[in-house]
């Protein structure tokens, strides 16, 4: 996301010198996150929503459903759908207009986690194989930018997810032939979590903040799951990464994993 | 990672269902310089891929707000033909070729001595002519050769390539049935002189050391491919010395 953003060179020259002393600019450890807090249910007329602050940087899920046909080749399972949107109102930098390339890699990446981490049990909503389907979307709105969106997104998305209600009831008239049942609460399997790390210079941090982000050299993000076992990864940005730093930071990805799950867990 | 089924893609020998060991890559060849009016060109064969890439440029950045005062831009469009695939695919970029080119982009743009061509695009196209699981690898290293070809300094050649897991077994370069109903697919580009990794994506389940025992598993690989990346611009030096001293000798 540090598309053309014009990097000031004070600003670059402060964080490298402020990295050599083994600081951060706002004074976080290396493997430390910013305040991060969830809250769900913000808004009424989705099935499910949630706002998450990482920091400065905002965003809000929603989640909304409809029923339609399956997919062919997956009869017996919901669809998901998920996109993400870089709103002008979030940054001077964001354009109104069609999905740019970043905003695409972000929703196909918090996507991913949710659909490799088996967040929702999609058999669950199937109503009739080969007929009938509970169809989701997953929506996050990116409201304040200050960094980090990979990991406010995701988590925002599993959230809205968490706190969702499938609402049966309210399509019951549409679909006579079908027993659609009660509302019930969105079938959750898993909760998976993601974990971003930059690299500047040489050095691995969590959490990038803006200005950190728009200097760094290269990014990865890392999906993992309660069992710590990995979901899904995407590094971004022109740097590279040695196999040890890799190593490294999926080792970590699992720690902070578990630590923004304790927050979600106890924000449901 | 795709849908259960009922198919076994490990054999009880611990062969693969084309009857590869989980070590073993599908048949590669590269060739460099294949079309004639690109600056740079290479087409590779990676089991039942077919991959063409070119490269234009360094050119002016279109659109002007793209350009970068001190260095050059690397454009990547990566593209299906519609006819690569088993259902035609819709002509034009979808999002998961959008996505493909920005990693592809960024892994270029990690070799590519930008800061030679300030305010220039390098513009580098890869078309998928047949799909069989691995097309974004492919496309990267068929892009690295093409940039070579093209004579853009760079610093290096990167090589792409992916493993995974399939029936609980770690297993190099993806084929189709696995990708499709295997457990997780971990693509990489990775430079082997330095030991930089510049694209790196995972989707599936995997635990810690299985990811990184297929990590390692493409590393190693990684080494071969770029043997047969530079045997195809050595080959390609050779043929245009050739034709350069057939023309001198024609002259006398």
């Amino acid at each position: 996301m540090s598309g053309n953003k014009v990097v000031s060179e004070i600003l670059r020259d402060y964080i490298y010198n402020s990295l050599e002393e083994g600081k951060r600019i706002d004074g976080r450890g290396y493997d430390e996150y910013r305040k991060v807090s969830i809250e769900t249910n913000v808004i009424q007329s989705a099935e499910g929503s949630a706002r998450v602050h990482i920091g400065n940087t905002d965003v809000l899920a929603g989640i909304k459903m409809t029923i339609g046909s399956p997919f062919p080749d997956t009869p017996n399972v919901g669809v998901m759908t998920t996109n993400a949107e870089l709103i002008p109102m979030a940054s001077p930098t964001f354009e109104s207009g069609p999905p740019d390339a970043e905003s695409i890699e972000l929703s196909r990446v918090v996507d991913r986690g949710l659909r490799e981490g088996h967040a929702v049990d999609m058999e669950k909503l199937c109503i009739k194989e080969g007929e009938l389907v509970w169809i989701m979307f997953i929506d996050v709105h990116i409201l304040d930018y200050d960094g980090n969106l990979f990991d406010a997104a995701a988590l925002a998305a599993m959230a809205a997810l968490a706190s969702a209600t499938v609402p049966a009831s309210q399509f019951a008239d549409q679909y006579p032939d079908y027993d659609l049942g009660e509302d019930f609460p969105m079938p959750i399997n898993n909760y998976p979590i993601m974990s971003t790390f930059v690299k500047i210079k040489d050095v691995i941090l969590v959490d990038p903040a803006l200005d950190e982000e728009t200097v760094a050299d290269a990014r990865l993000s890392v999906s993992t799951d309660p069992e710590g076992r990995v979901r899904a990864m995407q590094k971004g940005l022109n740097g590279g990464f040695s196999y040890a730093e890799i190593q490294d930071i999926v080792r970590k990805a699992t720690e902070k994993g578990n630590e923004l799950r304790d927050i979600l867990m106890k924000s449901l | 990672m795709g849908m259960k089924m009922d198919i076994e893609l490990i054999d009880k020998n611990g062969l693969r269902i084309d009857g590869r060991k989980p070590e073993e890559l599908r048949p590669i060849k590269i060739e460099a310089g294949v079309l004639k009016r690109a600056d740079g060109s290479a087409y590779v064969e990676w089991g039942k891929n077919k991959i063409l890439a070119a490269v234009y440029g360094p050119r002016e950045a279109h659109p002007r707000h793209l350009q970068k005062s001190n260095k050059a831009i690397v454009q990547v469009r990566y593209n299906m033909a519609p006819f690569s695939v088993g259902d035609r695919k819709r002509p034009g970029p979808d999002r998961r070729s959008v996505e493909i080119s920005k990693i592809t982009s960024e892994a270029l743009e990690h070799v590519v001595m930008t800061e030679l061509f300030p305010r220039s695009s390098i513009d580098v196209f890869i078309e998928v002519l047949q799909a069989n699981a691995g097309t974004r690898c492919a496309g990267l290293t068929a892009a690295s050769v093409a940039l070579a070809d093209a004579g853009i300094p760079m610093k290096d050649l990167v090589v792409g390539v992916a493993s995974g897991k399939v029936d609980d077994v770690v297993v190099l370069d993806l084929g189709k049935e696995e990708d499709n109903y295997g457990q997780a697919d971990v693509p990489m580009g990775y430079i082997p002189r330095t030991g930089e990794i510049v694209l790196l994506q995972m989707d599936g389940d995997m635990t810690q050391e299985e990811l990184f025992k297929a990590m390692e598993m493409s590393m190693d690989a990684a080494k071969y491919i770029y043997g047969l990346q530079k045997e195809a611009l050595r080959k390609r030096y050779e043929m245009i010395a050739r034709e350069e001293t057939e023309e001198i000798e024609g002259v006398q």
